[in-house]
């Protein structure tokens, strides 16, 4: 098995259950939510200097949420038996309301990304012949009307949709961490924070994968990183990581002082089992260093040549991309480390490379919302949509009248 | 009745062919379970006839027994080798305790059970009678019971791909039968009771003995009892 038990353990607590892909849920769908609340920095509170991603963020949102449920499925004993969840929930389960959350977020994220991007896909449509012309005009849905009209309309649509998406966003995450949280089994899990915490910890990974995709996008495509945009979008991970961080301290702290009994387990767990990843990953090398290389573009921005600015905002947002991974492992696996005697430990846990849920798969779980992404990209461009010779519209180029 | 047609479909082919479940009324009892500690010699015998009752996979505990040794001073020490299935080795010689017992434990069958509440699909279900089941039919295998249970009470079965756990021997008790390990037990330490029946002797224990239940402070309600529990057992 590759482990040791130390101290006393009930004798069917020394598995752990909820393995690698369990970590991954939460992490992908935090990257689902801070995707959202970034494109929503745009499409309802007006960040003009957010506008290049307005769009790329709710592409990256949606890959992210198309493979949400891959690491749940994978996971399951029945993985046949798991849209049961959807057709017979039992509502006492904090898990059954998982179906109705995501889909109807789902339902959101794809409306507006029809909104957002309809009057591209009738373009895209009089533009193309044969094959991709029935394409794009299918997905248009037989809707052609371009009028000044009816794109005012999409814009307003747009907007209610990502007004309705920001609190829809915000109870998909902060359900995840309520899952976890409603637990009263396990001193590690039950506290009212753990929604909360999980909300903030989303929003940074959002915003830092969206620093990362973005600076990475403008360097393939040979287009210029805005300096607004990365400056603003520092600013909102800078903010957003301070208060992740200190709710996830003064949980600690508050247990320490206290000194519950649930410190009795937790006080250990941290010294021993967590010691690497949660205080020298989630603490220092994810939390405390990042703080200050954003502090510095954050404080001194307005002096820093941009190389400066960008590779500092690059290193920050993937050590904080990697913090947030870490505490998903460490709340995930963290919480299996001990026996609910509340005596007894595992002292390491190492996921397999090739088992159905170890590295492997976790490996290819992640990466796939990034190939969607590219794939996203080829049908309904986010980011050569931000070259200036594009127009909004775009119709003056070579149209050929569509039929309907 | 449709839950007891559910209750049907878990039984054991024997116990559906034969047709005695068809007399059993669920409403007619209320289950509950009596340890005495002070009786219990950590023979094993229990946890041994259940994984032969109910093909328990190895490695996995629908019942176990632990050990407390607590020393004058010092933390208390709890062992539960193979959850007890084969006895226990001695205490060392030099070990100076001078208390020390042994403590049965299954699944609570709590009336104010964690496990089902958080069972996305229903597949864990509490009976009339008091049981909590599984539906190995029904269930998903996504382990939130198994987080949600404060005893440490369920496992995943390997076989099945589901939540597993003490059943109450419900293809037995149904049949008039009583539990495997209450029937293995040597020495009289664990007893199954019928709280509607009114001359099932553990009534009268409950009734007139200062009686404990595990973890007291989750208010999970346990429907397992203890007689001569330590302070230090969890």
């Amino acid at each position: 098995m590759g482990h040791q038990l130390i101290g006393s353990l009930f004798p069917n607590d020394v598995h752990i259950h909820w393995t690698l892909m369990i970590v991954l849920y939460p992490y992908v769908t935090g990257l689902v939510a801070g995707a959202f609340i970034v494109s929503s920095l745009y499409h309802v509170f007006d960040r003009e200097e957010l506008k290049p991603l307005g769009r790329f963020a709710l592409a990256a949102s949606f890959c992210f949420l198309s493979v949400a449920t891959l690491p749940l499925l994978n996971h399951l004993g029945h993985p046949e038996r798991g849209p049961m969840v959807v057709i017979t929930p039992n509502f006492s389960s904090a898990m059954a309301g998982f179906g109705i959350l995501y889909a109807s977020y789902f339902l959101v994220v794809v409306l507006e990304i029809w909104f957002v991007f309809r009057t591209d896909l009738i373009r895209y449509a009089a533009e193309s012949r044969g094959f991709k012309r029935m394409f794009y005009a299918t997905l248009a849905l037989g809707v052609y009307d371009t009028s000044e009209e009816a794109r005012a309309l999409d814009h307003k649509i747009t907007r209610i949709l990502t007004a309705i998406g920001i609190p829809m966003a915000c109870l998909l995450h902060g359900y995840v961490g309520f899952l976890f949280g409603a637990l009263k089994s396990n001193p590690w899990w039950s506290t009212p924070l753990m929604p909360v915490i999980f909300l903030f910890s989303a929003v940074v990974s959002g915003i830092a994968v969206l620093i990362v995709l973005y600076q990475l996008a403008m360097k393939i495509k040979g287009m210029a990183i805005e300096r607004d945009t990365i400056s603003a979008l520092v600013r909102w991970l800078w903010l957003f990581m301070i208060m992740s961080l200190t709710l996830e301290l003064l949980e600690i702290m508050t247990l320490a002082y206290e000194k519950a009994e649930e410190w009795e387990v937790i006080g250990p767990l941290l010294a021993n089992q967590l010691s690497i990843s949660f205080i020298s990953v989630q603490m220092v090398l994810g939390g405390l260093i990042p703080l200050i290389l954003l502090g510095i573009v954050v404080v001194m921005g307005a002096y820093m040549d941009d190389r400066i600015r960008n590779t500092l905002s690059m290193v920050a947002s993937l050590l904080l991309l990697m913090q947030v991974l870490a505490m998903r492992w460490n709340v995930v696996i963290g919480g299996q480390m001990f026996s609910k005697s509340m005596r007894g430990f595992r002292d390491t846990y190492v996921p397999g490379m090739f088992e159905k849920e170890g590295i492997l798969a976790a490996a290819v779980i992640l990466i796939l919302p990034f190939l969607l992404l590219v794939i996203f990209e080829r049908i309904l461009p986010t980011i050569d949509h931000l070259r200036p010779n594009t127009s909004d519209l775009g119709l003056d180029l070579d149209p050929e009248p569509l039929a309907g | 009745m449709a839950s007891m047609a559910v209750i049907a479909l878990i039984l054991p082919e024997d116990a559906r062919a034969t047709g005695t479940t068809s007399e059993y009324d669920w409403d007619k009892h209320r289950w509950v379970y009596l340890i005495d500690t002070r009786k219990c010699i950590g023979c094993g015998s229990c946890a041994r006839a259940c994984r032969k009752e109910n093909q328990v996979p190895e490695g996995m505990y629908r019942t176990w027994i632990e050990r407390n040794a607590i020393p004058p001073e010092g933390e208390v020490h709890v062992d539960s080798p193979d959850g007890g299935e084969h006895g226990f080795e001695p205490d060392p010689p030099n070990a100076h305790v001078r208390k020390s017992f042994f403590v049965p434990k299954l699944c609570n069958h709590c009336a104010n059970t964690p496990c089902t509440q958080v069972c996305p699909v229903g597949a864990s279900f509490e009976t009339n009678d008091g049981g909590v089941l599984v539906d190995p039919k029904q269930c998903i295998g996504c382990g939130y019971c198994l987080q949600a249970c404060p005893y440490g009470s369920r496992f995943m079965n390997p076989h099945t791909r589901t939540a597993d756990k003490c059943t109450l021997c419900y293809h037995r008790i149904t049949k008039g039968l009583s539990t495997a390990c209450v029937q293995a037990c040597p020495v009289g330490a664990r007893q199954l009771g019928d709280r509607k029946n009114p001359n099932d002797p553990v009534n009268e224990i409950l009734a007139t003995q200062r009686v404990q239940v595990l973890q007291q402070q989750l208010l999970t309600k346990p429907q397992c009892f203890y007689l001569g529990l330590d302070m230090e057992v969890r």
